[in-house]
């Protein structure tokens, strides 16, 4: 597991291979269906965005509540394809490192290979675990939203895949080929 | 005649929801402990030892296994001695609304497909009741999330494509569905029937015992090729590649019209939630 602090430099986004194992500490932001829906929608009123899209990582979950005492609920990813649609604007402005789960449209493999971006995979349906790694999650923006709305959050040692690399490796296509039968 | 009062209803799915959300169903474990000895990617097995160590840590720590704690899905066989007084419906919402609140879980459920308001309390349920012979009342219920929910679908064969046509037809889904459903997957099929016959028979098949096998024996000879030949799509743990991309598959079957073959297909991740009891 290769250990990243970020932001990512350019020579880590470089160096990363799809399949690698990281551990990512540093700030992350949450977003997923609704709260891309309401960053599009701002960015075409030329409202400001909840928070920098350059150099940012977003990941695509929606956590449960937190108990008390505790800093979030169950916190892994959810499916990264239907936000596809929403990424392919956001990467072109910057918020080219996303976290989520599946593989993703060939459009946006696309667009992320002309932005010089990376998709990584985090373990679906492990939010018990990826919770321990989120130290901080303060409420940022759309508090409407709920479970939806956008979290900063600060992470240590957040365990995830590189899914897809610059140099097009793609987890989900090498390795189903290496184990079908 | 049984009376039984609604209160004792609304309490068994708060609990059964409860218990759901937090500690993974014992039989589909052990399947997962089984896979981690079986699984030959170095990568796929370190995935399976993660979902392993979260539901030992979410049984430790009374917490949600994942995020995404499911619109919950209510089956009551009522017996046709049983009476009861008042709003069923409202009875089985209350046990929702209870568990979804008091277990922190998260409220996943928007008002209108299009308009979309979270309803704020998971409510309501989606419920299917049916009348049986006898004086007790078996609750089943599932928490399923959407993104095992989101690639299952119904769709109508004609009879002539017979056993191919089903294998191809989950085949090619679970090939298109990929890492997206969080592998290792249990897959229900339901055949025959009508439209939302084989989607509902789909979906109760994801309720039997991960263990048990189907009755019939053509249904049983469906899940035991369909679960080879998933196995061997490469797609494996999260769909980073590997053998296990299945734990099991579960055919239920129903007579169904001379000119039609239904097939659905439900997906069930391997978070699998589901808690059946009898009252």
């Amino acid at each position: 597991m290769k250990k990243i602090k970020l932001p990512f430099t350019e020579s880590e986004i470089l160096d990363l291979k799809s399949g690698e194992g990281l551990l990512l500490s540093g700030v992350i932001y949450t977003a997923r269906d609704a709260a891309h829906k309401r960053m599009l929608e701002d960015l075409e009123r030329g409202n400001p965005l909840p928070f920098q899209l350059e150099d940012s990582v977003i990941y695509y979950v929606g956590p449960t509540p937190a108990k008390p005492g505790e800093a979030i609920g169950s916190a892994g990813p959810t499916t990264s394809q239907r936000m596809d649609r929403y990424a392919m604007v956001l990467m072109e402005l910057g918020a080219k490192i996303s976290i989520g789960k599946g593989d993703r449209s060939l459009e946006f493999r696309e667009k992320l290979k002309e932005c010089r971006g990376l998709y990584l995979s985090a373990i679906g349906g492990a939010g018990a675990l990826i919770s321990q790694s989120i130290k901080t999650c303060e409420l940022i923006a759309y508090p409407e939203l709920g479970p939806e709305a956008v979290y900063r959050l600060e992470v240590e040692d957040f365990p995830a895949i590189v899914a897809y690399d610059l140099w097009g490796g793609d987890i989900f296509a090498s390795g189903r080929l290496l184990y079908r039968k | 005649m049984r009376k039984i009062d609604l209160e004792t209803i609304t309490e068994n799915i708060r609990e059964m929801i409860l218990e759901a959300a937090c500690v993974l169903e014992e039989n589909v474990w052990e399947k997962i402990r089984e896979a981690i000895k079986k699984e030959e990617s170095p990568l796929g097995r370190n995935v399976l030892e993660k979902i392993n160590e979260n539901a030992e840590l979410a049984k430790i720590k009374n917490m949600p296994l994942c995020q995404d704690t499911g619109m919950a899905i209510v089956f009551l066989e009522i017996g046709s001695e049983v009476i009861f007084q008042g709003d069923l419906e409202e009875a089985v919402n209350e046990g929702v609304r209870r568990a979804y609140a008091q277990g922190y879980l998260r409220k996943s459920v928007v008002r209108h497909p299009l308009e979309r308001t979270n309803t704020g309390d998971n409510t309501p349920a989606v419920l299917h009741t049916k009348i049986v012979p006898g004086d007790k009342i078996k609750i089943s219920l599932a928490t399923k999330g959407a993104g095992s929910e989101n690639v299952s679908f119904v769709k109508i064969l004609s009879p002539g494509e017979g056993e191919d046509g089903i294998k191809k037809t989950v085949l090619e889904a679970v090939l298109s569905a990929g890492g997206k459903p969080c592998p290792p997957l249990v897959i229900g099929v339901g055949i025959g029937g009508t439209l939302e016959k084989a989607a509902l028979l789909a979906k109760e098949a994801l309720l039997r015992d991960i263990e048990d096998e189907a009755e019939h024996p053509l249904d049983r000879k469906l899940e035991k090729e369909l679960l080879e030949a998933i196995n061997k799509t490469g797609i494996g743990p999260m769909g980073f590649g590997g053998i296990v991309s299945a734990l099991a598959v579960k055919v239920n079957s129903y007579p169904c019209h001379i000119a039609s073959l239904p097939v659905a297909v439900n997906f069930q991740c391997h978070a699998a939630r589901h808690r059946s009891r009898v009252i």
